[in-house]
């Protein structure tokens, strides 16, 4: 056990995942980084250097630098994992989906049920995810609600680095495409994680903290907000329960249910947009399953149904805040 | 076409400003003064003012994450580039934008783009409607090599040649995409032969050279506007700076970025023109003083403004809703 970044762990997580399983390959763009100029060849190691020095390990068989080429790199992934290996590919910014959603959704997703149950396809796709970077609208969405949707896929967002560490070697060693998305304003976090291999299970959430009042169920960089929040109502006497369910898909209904059927106030924290999005799916949960433990209406703190603005002040606002996170819960403990 | 003297004041003029632009760019930038990231232009300078040189407001282009040139190239307004790259209000884009959404319709730019191969279809579309309605203007796509391996651009590629629509696809070779070399990462003799392989004439000219630059593409202009239909250009540019500012580029020996810095497409025209006795040095120096003054001046500007209002978060994400 070491203190490591969230960056450390991950990278920790694709280095022994190789080591172990001959067919685990890493492939996109610049994760070796340096082909064909006059420098330093794998020194690059993906623009958030997540897969730095895997290409010194593993050469240049199982660490493929690609073309900027979205559709054949996902292509490719599902291709050769649904012939016997286990790549992961990186989609450098989650943004990058649009031009190869078609072999995400219509082909990998589908592969399994499409045919009778005869094929897996046992692939990861590594994103960056997040607004707060200062990126703009095309490289700072939160598009997991896009993903959580669409059957055959499996969803994983890491909140901490020990969790980053083991879903990630539970998502290279799962037979199901899982999409693995990274929250960049959390790549520096610092945490505890084993040095050996361990996972974590696929729909098992994480109860941070333990409270009695109200519930913030929140996903990814949104679930250190929520856990600064329930600290400053700590200090008003107000005990909130946090809960990071981890994965979106598969979800753990259990856990949340309990938690609410315990303290009957819920808010959702969800950095997306507010429609059809993960906050409207846990209020509605909640509402079908849990609706008897309720004692206030389920506050929710979302983004606008807006684009990712560039200013800074107009992002952050944008993003849930500890601001809006502690009106909700206000308001929802207001009520009577 | 012979260029007068007031016109090869006004290239100059347009390659000096985005030369001072950019470089002020990765000095705000590095003063924490513009947020986010930043990809500059320099050492394309000679590309986007020779692609933009003959372009009315009524042409348009559709620009690449390393658009701050092409904006520039086509006439938009310096003060409201560096607002918007700062994030302040007043900004082309009222902030809202950023480095890589800077666009301005009315000076026929559609956009600089973070999604690399974002700018072909969309110039199809551009193209269409000059063609439908008659214009005799066309719609230019700037891509970089990188961008000649998307799907999207090979399909931009021929559904132009499909349609017979005016577009012109220049593709920037700085012989890189992101951190990998094009020597890498585009299959085949060259991007000009993958245009040609669609069935429009393309071609492969210095980038370095404003005047190659502007003649080529005097050439696709005159197909474009006599609805003969696309064209492609690739042009070979110097990439002087990292892909991104801050860039360590361990990928790249210091002396090939030397031989790159060396490739200066600007000493290169003042000595063409002061040699060929077209402009002197001294006309080129005045240039150089006035555009010094308006970036300092934006700079200026662009530190004094205040954030967009908050009030303007939830505006214009629809004409009515």
């Amino acid at each position: 056990m070491s203190k490591k970044s969230y960056r450390q762990a991950i990278n920790e997580a694709l280095r022994q995942e190789m080591r172990r399983d001959p067919n685990v390959i890493v492939l996109g763009e610049d994760v070796a980084g340096g082909h064909g100029a006059s420098g330093e060849t794998g020194g690059v190691g993906g623009v958030f250097g997540l897969t730095g020095g895997l290409y010194k390990e593993f050469g240049p068989t199982r660490v493929l630098d690609t073309p900027i080429s979205e559709s054949a790199i996902i292509g490719a992934a599902s291709g050769a994992a649904v012939t016997g290996m286990r790549p992961v590919a990186e989609i450098m910014f989650v943004d990058f989906v649009g031009v190869c959603f078609d072999q995400i959704y219509n082909q990998a997703a589908k592969f399994r049920y499409m045919f009778g149950g005869k094929a897996k396809t046992p692939m990861v796709i590594r994103t960056a995810i997040g607004a707060g970077f200062r990126g703009g609208a095309q490289h700072s969405q939160t598009l997991h609600p896009l993903f959580t949707m669409v059957p055959g896929l499996k969803v994983v967002m890491p909140a901490n680095p020990y969790d980053a560490k083991g879903l990630l070697i539970s998502a290279i060693r799962d037979d199901d495409p899982v999409i693995f998305m990274e929250s960049k304003v959390l790549y520096d976090m610092e945490g505890e994680v084993p040095d050996e291999a361990y996972r974590i299970a696929f729909g098992e959430a994480n109860i941070v903290r333990e409270g009695k009042d109200i519930t913030f169920v929140a996903f990814g960089a949104m679930v250190p907000r929520a856990l600064a929040v329930a600290n400053t109502l700590a200090a008003d006497g107000i005990s909130v329960e946090v809960i990071d369910p981890r994965t979106t898909s598969p979800l753990d209904e259990d856990t949340i249910l309990e938690s609410v059927a315990k303290t009957g106030r819920l808010v959702v924290v969800d950095e997306s947009p507010p429609r059809c999005g993960l906050a409207a799916d846990i209020a509605s949960l909640v509402a079908d399953k849990g609706f008897r433990s309720l004692k206030a209406p389920i506050g929710k703190v979302t983004c606008p149904h807006t684009p990712v603005p560039f200013a800074p002040n107009l992002e952050d606002e944008y993003m849930p805040n500890p601001r809006r996170i502690e009106e909700a819960a206000r308001a929802v403990l207001a009520y009577s | 076409m012979q260029l007068s003297r007031d016109d090869l004041k006004r290239a100059y003029r347009s390659m000096f400003t985005i030369r001072t632009f950019e470089e002020r760019v990765v000095k705000e930038f590095a003063q924490g003064n513009i947020p986010g990231f930043a990809h500059v232009y320099l050492g394309q300078e000679a590309s986007g003012v020779g692609v933009c040189f003959d372009l009315s407001n009524e042409d348009y282009i559709g620009s690449t994450h390393r658009g701050h040139g092409h904006c520039i190239a086509k006439g938009c307004d310096v003060h409201g580039m560096m607002l918007e790259i700062m994030g302040k209000q007043g900004g082309l884009c009222g902030g809202k934008g950023g480095s890589m959404h800077i666009a301005d319709m009315s000076k026929g730019m559609l956009g600089a783009n973070a999604i690399v191969g974002g700018s072909p279809p969309i110039a199809v579309g551009a193209a269409l409607t000059q063609k439908l309605k008659k214009t005799g203007k066309v719609a230019v796509a700037f891509s970089g090599d990188g961008a000649s391996n998307q799907g999207t651009t090979f399909e931009a590629l021929n559904m132009a040649v499909v349609l017979k629509v005016p577009a012109i696809f220049i593709f920037e070779n700085n012989g890189y995409g992101e951190h990998t070399a094009a020597s890498y990462a585009v299959g085949g003799p060259s991007i000009a032969e993958r245009a040609r392989s669609f069935g429009m004439p393309a071609e492969v000219v210095d980038g370095s050279d404003f005047f190659a630059v502007r003649e080529a593409m005097g050439r696709a202009l005159e197909r474009g506007r006599a609805d003969e239909g696309p064209y492609a250009l690739e042009i070979v540019c110097s990439r002087f700076t990292g892909h991104f500012v801050g860039d360590p580029q361990a990928y790249r020996l210091p002396e090939e970025v030397a031989r790159a810095r060396a490739n200066d497409p600007l000493p290169r025209f003042r000595a063409g023109v002061t040699e060929a006795a077209l402009l002197d040095h001294a006309d080129l120096d005045a240039i150089e003083q006035e555009v010094l003054a308006e970036v300092e001046d934006a700079v200026s500007a662009g530190m004094a403004a205040n954030r967009p209002d908050l009030s303007t978060l939830e505006k214009d994400v629809y004409v009515r809703y």
